[in-house]
């Protein structure tokens, strides 16, 4: 007989929007072993080709049920260095558990009763954490002294810094900003991702030697010419997408209208919300209407909700987005939880001016109702705008979160380095060698926007060969 | 990131300018004229850019003139030398465009002053005849008056209150050249309304006036668009598109009203730091 799924367990919502504590809250060893008790030990497991680094689910899975903790945390970083992140923000539904044999055919994400593997693998990083078994598998050691600079310490920035620095490399991270992680650290907020997570798994690195400088941008402080002087023998650039994409409508510079990457920025990463102990302020409205269907938007929302809150505003935070809920990029379990947290849904909205007071701040915007057309590229249906349909929506503060553009800082000033029409670099997919001789790329700068673990599973691929790379 | 020296450059009763040396050599090493760096004081502080006023490759030095205004250049001012400080990036933005234009005419007010002084430096060494005009609002507040006067062919000096040279705005002394002679290029920094009002003047002209925009960033490096600002009716990011664009395209209501968004929060910290 089929067990049902065990549930996690979740911060009340009522609770968690007046902080920025985790939501949810993971399992039980109990809950763990029940979960894990559900996987049928498929002889050929599916779910492994839903995972973009290839963790070997179903052993780890299976060393859960033999309450071998400590093999499965083995298993898991033999292919991710990052369980406690991964487990907490893989979109688990369109990857592993979509492929899982528990889902129905033909789903557009995993169904329900499908294993929760993403929860199993957070349980599984979280008790390494706790039982410090992030010793690095192996240090520095011997061999060749190879001096190798990795760009960008976002997520296919540390992964690559950790699958070469294991193998004993001598890597260099480079972040432009002061403090690590990229968008781990100034776009995804503390209730999703807590800091000590983030902290503890970087710090991992440090003990591997993997050594970081922060406030230094490649392409303006320092060029990839420059590194190579410096004596690294290959780059990694891991410089993520960069530039907020805004909607090109009248009325978009008004004050109080936001990129979520700058709401989230000041919020995250200058932590705003402790304003005035932290000095950098961030506005919050009476009535937010957030632009975008992805796991940006439903971040941004969840955060000026709470911002709503903890300033003693009554919630009310809108989510526009011009297509269905079930073409929502969004992971789902995000969209429950925003649902779950007060954030009203207005699907099937294209905004189409922002109008604002004497003084230059926003106030209301003006929409067209959509209805669902063909399928486009994408393979999601196209919203058509209702002709005459246009109405007002009361907002005095709006946050713009429909995707991000390559940022061309390091692009611009390297003639040589190959770019696509979308300025993304070019690479071989193979090796994800850049046209440029030694130099490797992966995350966002490469194909555009995608999630952390694509971006992981880049930088693995990346630095499986620039390991062949530099033992020639 | 240490601050190397620290000098008062001007003081009156409610303000001062002051200058930092502070050792970053590979900033030092990169900066161009124009090109500006985001710094931290502390880990709790702002990113706030500020223009790169000069460098010394050989210290390794960049040179950083600010006035005490809000709360981070009042925690920036009380920094002594040796002091560390938390974070700074750069350089930032794209350079002046250093040519030989034949006559510039270059307009600066206030802090801005300093921020004119390395872009008058490469035009003269361009080759380009340097006619300068400086506006403080009063004499203790008027910089770098000898590093500019060797740098240009001619340097008006106007005052606010008419404490020193000649009483009245850097208008009009522009206004006045830009009749009696013909110049290829203006370039203006300080205060909004001061750059504003000389694009005013030199439009009737039909000179290309370039002005460097100091509009709110966080990051600096085009993560955010905090900083977006209207040029000939495109939205454009200061912090990568610019700092510096043409005066007669930009958007000036439009800048205005978002460098004041958290004007009511800025107060509220100066009062908490006093």
């Amino acid at each position: 007989m089929r067990k049902e799924p065990i549930e996690v367990k979740e911060r009340e919502a009522k609770d968690r929007i007046s902080g920025f504590e985790e939501v949810v809250l993971g399992y039980s060893e109990k809950e763990a072993l029940g979960e894990a008790s559900r996987c049928i030990q498929c002889k050929n497991p599916i779910c492994i080709s839903g995972c973009p680094v290839g963790i070997d689910i179903k052993k780890f899975i299976y060393e859960i049920t033999q309450k071998k903790y400590d093999q499965a945390y083995f298993t898991i970083r033999e292919k991710n260095n990052f369980p406690a992140i991964c487990g907490r923000i893989c979109p688990a539904e369109y990857q592993c558990r979509k492929a899982c044999v528990f889902t129905k055919k033909d789903s557009p994400f995993a169904s329900k009763e499908a294993i929760n593997i993403h929860f199993l693998e957070r349980f599984i990083g979280d008790y390494g954490m706790k039982n410090n078994l992030s010793v690095p598998l192996a240090r520095c050691t011997g061999g060749k002294y190879i001096k190798v600079a990795v760009v960008g310490s976002g997520p296919a920035g540390l992964c690559c810094s950790g699958e070469l620095g294991r193998r004993g490399i001598k890597v260099t991270v480079f972040e432009g900003l002061h403090k690590l992680g990229g968008v781990l650290r100034y776009g995804i907020p503390p209730f999703r991702l807590p800091r000590d997570i983030l902290d503890f798994e970087i710090d991992y690195l440090k003990k591997l030697g993997v050594e970081f400088m922060p406030n230094c941008i490649v392409g303006k402080t320092k060029t990839l010419a420059g590194l190579f002087k410096e004596g690294f023998k290959e780059i990694f650039l891991g410089l993520g997408a960069g530039i907020p994409s805004f909607l090109g409508i009248k009325g978009e510079n008004l004050c109080n209208v936001y990129s979520a990457n700058e709401f989230l920025t000041r919020v995250n990463l200058m932590q705003a919300y402790s304003f005035p102990r932290f000095h950098t302020p961030v506005n919050i409205g009476r009535h937010v209407v957030v632009i975008g269907g992805g796991n940006t938007a439903m971040d941004a929302a969840r955060v000026a909700l709470r911002l709503q809150k903890m300033k003693g505003l009554t919630p009310d935070t809108t989510i526009l987005y011009r297509r269905s809920e079930v073409e929502m990029p969004a992971r789902r379990l995000e969209i429950e939880h925003a649902k779950e947290e007060g954030i009203n849904f207005k699907l099937l909205v294209k905004p189409e001016e922002f109008y604002g007071d004497e003084k230059g701040f926003v106030q209301r915007l003006r929409s067209l109702e959509c209805k669902l057309g063909e399928p486009d590229d994408s393979g999601r249906r196209r919203p058509v705008p209702v002709e005459g349909s246009d109405f007002d929506i009361k907002c005095d503060l709006a946050i713009i979160a429909i995707g991000l553009k390559a940022n061309q800082i390091l692009t611009s000033v390297t003639p040589e380095l190959k770019v696509d029409k979308y300025l993304d670099v070019v690479v071989n997919p193979d090796t994800m060698e850049t046209s440029l001789k030694g130099v490797f790329a992966g995350g966002d700068i490469v194909g555009g926007e995608g999630t952390v673990i694509e971006a992981m599973g880049m930088a693995k691929k990346a630095s499986e060969a620039m390991l062949e790379y530099c033992s020639m | 990131m240490k601050v190397i020296r620290r000098e008062i450059l001007g003081e009156t009763l409610d303000t001062r300018i002051i200058r930092l040396d502070v050792l970053s050599p590979d900033i030092a090493r990169e900066a161009k004229p124009g090109q500006f760096i985001a710094l931290m004081v502390k880990e709790e502080g702002e990113r706030i850019p500020l223009t790169i006023v000069d460098r010394d490759q050989v210290k390794g030095t960049i040179t950083l003139i600010f006035q005490e205004a809000g709360l981070t250049t009042r925690l920036l001012g009380g920094l002594n030398k040796d002091d560390l400080l938390y974070s700074v990036a750069g350089p930032l933005g794209h350079p002046t465009e250093i040519n030989n234009f034949g006559k510039v005419i270059l307009v600066g007010g206030g802090v801005g002053i300093a921020e004119l002084y390395p872009v008058a430096k490469a035009m003269k060494e361009a080759g380009n005849y340097i006619v300068t005009i400086l506006g403080a609002r009063t004499k203790d507040l008027l910089l770098l008056e000898n590093e500019l006067k060797t740098v240009s062919d001619q340097l008006h000096i106007t005052t606010d209150d008419g404490s020193y040279e000649r009483k009245g705005f850097t208008t009009c002394v522009l206004a006045e050249l830009l009749k009696k002679d013909k110049f290829a290029l203006a370039y203006a920094v300080g205060p909004i309304p001061m750059m504003r009002r000389v694009c005013a003047v030199t439009k009737d002209f039909n000179l290309k006036t370039i002005v460097s925009l100091n509009a709110l960033m966080v990051d600096a490096t085009g993560m955010c668009g905090c900083c977006r600002v209207e040029v000939d009716g495109k939205t454009q990011f200061s912090c990568v598109d610019g700092p510096e664009f043409e005066g007669h395209k930009v958007d000036w209501d439009g800048l205005v009203k978002r460098n004041s968004v958290y004007l009511e929060q800025e107060k509220h910290s100066c009062n908490l730091y006093k």
